[in-house]
């Protein structure tokens, strides 16, 4: 089979971020994977290592500094990568998914695509939707479980309360990962040394079919949140402080 | 006048409180409020659409949620009516459902989690990098379709005014391309974490699986929904469903009691919104005790029970 998995390059969750115009200051940021995607890439090399025969190709969009992720990629053990390069940060998020699904419809067909349900930059949830509608192919979010058997696929999704919804789909389809699917390897030094020398395809907005770039979704402003006021540490015996503690929860603060 | 859509949300048939606040958004707009609700008995719901223009009732011989059969039906009620501006709750089902229908809409833009909205304005406010920046947006679209994160608006108005006109409208029955086939329920009764009022979260510190059980007792007493931080997780004190934080949950509580939870960065931009933050915490060095409302400095293991003792007193 041929495996895709979409990816994004987000700053480390540890990153402090500053603002800067509408976007963040990328001086001194660490890029990484985003998570969820990362959980997308694991699960997609796991049933590579099921199937015999088949490939891992990871796709990501972004300027020129986001091929250190497809690297990143390659050393876990993905065969292929495929850069849409540019350098546009604001693309509507239906132009994002096409480019991807255009750059996949390029090569020799498609299996399972997996990627995260949501980048951890802009927290948005829509692409993986976004492209199987491209593809006109199923789509399952926020997969926790995923299970490929008879050319068919069921994964569990979770829903509220911890419930879960078990789905099936047909093969082509996308898969939006989520924390608890799995638990992602790490590269190997053979790995690294591997990936270094993979070529990347490279593709240009337009090679990927996109030729308008406007948007219609804007961003505006882009700032930090008021910070808290520093907080209150009740003092005292334990009994008395959290008697202190239900009085103001209850006639200070009113939230019992 | 402009028209507005609001997705009626039921769980197993309840009304949730979510769809109340979005009501009251939309009835504040001063546009023709259509909500629209599938189910084949709506009346029982006619208190809650007092003051709503049009209810759309969405009817057919099985309503139960399949992805493409709602989507497919929404984004047909949507272009029907002239839904131009569409909003609905950022739950589990809102985030299945409403970038399904806006990719099923020539010209339509979605954006999810919105904290504040200005309709008029075609503009939002959400929370981006997991809440650590606030960004604002302008939606040109055509049709603009928001999810509107729990527990942001306040319901001020509810069930005043006339009552609406009932329209209704068939399910559209195309071929499904991922199907449910069950729903698995969690062994244990939860509240959902994203609608809670009240979280009671446990971390590294509660050094055990077994040890939760503290904070489910003291969650009982409040009503509470029980949260973890990521260490909890990955130690396995936890399940991933319960984890609050970046790679977790984003959530909005009156009140969140963390219990030897350090407050990392990644688990502060999950809860940070809570109206009030209380930390119980044995070490007072933890960074959680410079974000908290109110702070204890105690073991945990005393002071969780003493305090779900002293609530039972006063609540």
């Amino acid at each position: 089979m041929n495996i895709y998995v979409c990816i994004k390059q987000v700053p480390d969750t540890e990153a402090t971020l500053l603002v800067k115009d509408t976007s963040i200051n990328e001086a001194g940021i660490k890029w990484i994977i985003s998570p969820y995607d990362e959980y997308a890439l694991e699960e997609a090399l796991k049933l590579k290592e099921k199937i015999a025969g088949s490939t891992v190709t990871i796709v990501t969009l972004g300027p020129q500094r986001a091929e250190s992720t497809l690297r990143s990629g390659l050393a876990m053990g993905a065969e292929n990568a495929v850069h849409i390069e540019t350098d546009e940060l604001f693309l509507d998020h239906k132009t994002v998914a096409a480019a991807l699904g255009n750059a996949i419809k390029q090569d020799d067909g498609y299996g399972i695509i997996f990627m995260g349900k949501q980048a951890i930059d802009d927290d948005s949830y829509l692409t993986h939707i976004y492209l199987a509608e491209h593809l006109g192919i199923p789509v399952a979010t926020n997969v926790i479980a995923f299970n490929h058997e008879d050319g068919k696929v069921v994964v569990e999704r979770e829903i509220d309360e911890g419930a879960r919804e078990k789905i099936e789909m047909k093969v082509p389809c996308v898969v939006g990962a989520t924390k608890g699917l799995n638990e992602p390897r790490y590269a190997s030094l053979m790995g690294i040394m591997k990936a270094k020398k993979i070529p990347i395809k490279k593709l240009t907005l337009e090679e990927a079919g996109i030729t308008d770039v406007t948007t219609k979704i804007k961003r505006e402003k882009l700032y930090a949140p008021p910070e808290k006021p520093q907080g209150r540490v009740i003092e005292g015996e334990l009994e008395d402080a959290v008697k202190e503690l239900v009085r103001v929860l209850k006639d200070e603060a009113k939230v019992l | 006048m402009a028209n507005i859509g609001v997705f009626i949300e039921l769980k197993e048939g309840l009304f949730k409180k979510s769809n109340k606040e979005i009501l009251s958004l939309a009835k504040k707009s001063g546009m023709d409020v259509h909500a629209v609700i599938f189910s084949n008995n709506p009346e029982q719901y006619s208190n809650e659409f007092k003051g709503v223009k049009k209810v759309i009732q969405v009817k057919g011989d099985d309503l139960t949620y399949q992805p493409d059969l709602y989507a497919d039906t929404l984004a047909k009620v949507i272009t029907d009516f002239d839904l131009y501006d569409f909003v609905g709750g950022n739950s589990a089902r809102g985030k299945d459902l409403f970038p399904r229908v806006t990719a099923k809409i020539e010209n339509a833009g979605l954006i999810m989690d919105c904290t504040e909205i200005d309709l008029a304005g075609h503009s939002v406010t959400k929370p981006v990098y997991a809440g650590k920046l606030l960004s604002r947006y302008v939606i040109e679209n055509e049709y603009r379709l928001f999810t509107i994160r729990p527990n942001v608006i306040p319901v001020e108005d509810e069930g005043t005014g006339a009552d609406p006109e009932i329209v209704t409208f068939d399910l559209v029955k195309n071929e499904t391309r991922c199907n449910i086939v069950e729903i698995i329920k969690s062994a244990s009764k939860k509240v959902d974490l994203l609608e809670a009022d009240i979280i009671v979260s446990g971390g590294r510190g509660m050094k055990a699986k077994e040890n939760f059980v503290i904070l489910e007792e003291l969650a009982e007493v409040l009503g509470a929904g029980v949260g973890a931080s990521r260490a909890a997780v990955d130690s396995e004190y936890a399940t991933s469903d319960m984890q609050v934080g970046q790679t977790g949950k984003v959530v909005n509580p009156k009140l969140y009691i963390a219990c030897g939870i350090s407050g990392a960065i990644q688990h502060f931009v999950g809860m940070k919104t809570a109206k009030v933050i209380v930390a119980i915490n044995k070490d007072s060095e933890a960074p959680i005790f410079k974000k908290a409302d109110y702070g204890i400095v105690a073991d945990l293991f005393k002071a969780v029970p003493l305090l779900k003792e002293e609530l039972k007193k006063v609540l």
